[in-house]
């Protein structure tokens, strides 16, 4: 892709209800999971549609489709975004982690495994989005008082929960990650 | 319903400004897309060209420069919270910031596709309204500063041409004699539209004699508006009880907001009324 200059690219505006997609596609290179990529898509494919069709990381759901829910959240370039507000256009080089990234070598992240311990998970939609979510704030914030936890993931809906046991399990992973102090 | 989108991908602002030039009155931008892409999903309203701006980094600036702050279309609300320069001078746009959506709307929505999208519902508008704030537009034709209190003609309509793209937003600084608030009223804390959002600054002399006031509010008409006619009152006049109280049904009076979903007009008048009364007891 041309780094100056405009950049032209036509394509059908997408979504999965949409089984056809003809028009001109785009190349869109960027990392996902620490693993380079390149897809070719229409320019304004919504990202939560590249990773799931084109990817295959079918992790990120697909709750409400307008930026209400959560359940699409991704970390792009660090920061926790509505995948299904992100159109593949906007991708070209940059970093995502995608709840499939959370794990190490076979090894559940803490939080994962606080939000397992805590019973934060029901019906599971809502909780590669939540993950994210936490893993964001964690990573800016690895101390957050209850209150920064409720900021934090008020773009996620969980419809299962109550959201006490996945507050909980926010507080245990930031416990457990805190420095021991001597003695204790 | 299936439509092409051609999409336009400028890297510097003179090339974007050519292509806006060249598909005037064609093209929509696209910046944080968490207004459009919610409208591209629902099909509320589906594009056939996009002028996409957020490879544009001279538009993500937040400068300090004398009595203004000078923020790029593309600073994010994000950002803006962050910002030491926006906490110092215009904390109150912060604290606007923080009400929008939560913060995966927060680290991608922009300023200026807040002023752009132009709903009277947007948080943000209250605040520029109330400091004064101007717009900056810029075109293959050259660059204009228009007054953020001009800027709107009507529901969602503006004075920006089909060729403008909207630069960047200029905030007078908050001087030390004053003092401004920030309120929203909505169904919960977290991404939701606002019922009644109020934007309000005043500068005060001794003894608590206000010299003047700017009241702006979201959300009660087509358009963000100041309430002048509770302004003019309120100038020259000494804080007592019976001042809040005249203010209060003033504003009251003064607006002509609707019912709709969201709301009822009486419920979003005594709302108004009582932010107000709210702001002016704590002084
Ligand atoms: C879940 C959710 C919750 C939300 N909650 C709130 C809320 O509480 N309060 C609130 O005020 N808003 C809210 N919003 C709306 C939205 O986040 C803001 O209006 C945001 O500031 C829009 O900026 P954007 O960069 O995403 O705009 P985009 O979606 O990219 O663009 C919006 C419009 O402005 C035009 N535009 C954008 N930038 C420019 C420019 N530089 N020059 C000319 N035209 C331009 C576009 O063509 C488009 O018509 C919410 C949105 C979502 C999805
Ligand atoms: S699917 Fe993206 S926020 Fe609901
Ligand atoms: S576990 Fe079912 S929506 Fe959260």
């Amino acid at each position: 892709m041309a780094r100056s200059g405009n950049q032209v690219a036509t394509g059908y505006c997408t979504r999965s209800a949409d089984a056809d997609i003809i028009g001109t596609l785009m190349q869109v290179s960027f990392r996902v999971n620490g693993r380079k990529v390149e897809v070719e898509a229409p320019p304004m494919k919504r990202m939560l549609d590249v990773l799931r069709e084109d990817l295959g990381l079918t992790g990120s759901k697909e709750g409400c489709g307008e930026g209400e829910c959560g359940a699409c959240s991704i970390l792009l370039n660090g920061e926790v975004v509505d995948s299904c507000l992100i159109p593949a256009c906007q991708c070209d080089g940059v970093d995502v982690i995608t709840v499939e990234g959370l794990a190490q070598d076979g090894q559940l992240s803490l939080i994962q495994q606080t939000f397992w311990e805590e019973g934060a998970a029901q019906c599971g939609i809502c909780t590669p989005g939540m993950l994210i979510a936490a893993r964001s704030l964690l990573d800016l914030n690895p101390q957050p008082s209850r209150e920064e936890i409720r900021t934090a993931i008020a773009g996620n809906l969980c419809r299962c929960t109550g959201y006490t046991k996945i507050i909980k399990a926010v507080e245990l992973a930031a416990a457990m990650a805190k420095p021991h102090r001597a003695g204790s | 319903m299936i439509s092409q989108i051609r999409v336009h991908s400028p890297r510097t602002l003179p090339n974007a400004l050519e292509v806006l030039q060249e598909r005037s009155g064609r093209a929509r931008i696209l910046a944080g897309g968490t207004d459009l892409m919610v409208y591209l999903n629902t099909r509320v309203y589906v594009p056939t060209e996009v002028i996409n701006i957020w490879g544009l980094d001279e538009l993500r600036h937040v400068r300090d420069e004398d009595d203004v702050l000078i923020l790029g279309a593309l600073v994010t609300y994000s950002q803006i919270i962050r910002s030491p320069v926006v906490a110092r001078f215009c904390p109150i746009l912060a604290e606007a910031s923080k009400t929008i959506g939560a913060v995966q709307v927060q680290n991608r929505g922009t300023l200026g596709g807040n002023v752009a999208n132009g709903s009277p519902a947007g948080d943000a508008l209250p605040v520029l309204s109330a400091f004064d704030a101007e717009v900056e537009l810029a075109s293959t034709r050259g660059t204009r500063r228009v007054a953020f209190n001009q800027f709107y003609t009507g529901y969602r309509q503006s004075v920006m041409e089909a060729d403008e793209l909207l630069t960047a937003i200029r905030v007078p600084k908050q001087r030390p004699d004053e003092r401004a608030a920030f309120y929203k009223v909505g169904t919960r804390r977290a991404q939701a539209i606002s019922k009644v959002v109020m934007g309000v600054k005043v500068s005060l002399v001794e003894p608590a004699t206000i010299e003047t006031i700017q009241i702006s509010l979201g959300s009660v008409a087509p358009t963000v508006i100041r309430a002048s006619e509770t302004e003019a009152l309120l100038q020259g006049k000494a804080l007592s009880p019976e001042v809040v109280d005249m203010a209060r049904s003033r504003i009251m009076d003064e607006i002509q907001p609707i019912s709709d979903i969201r709301s009822t007009e009486h419920y979003r008048r005594v709302v108004s009324g009582n932010l107000l009364e709210r702001f002016l007891s704590s002084l």
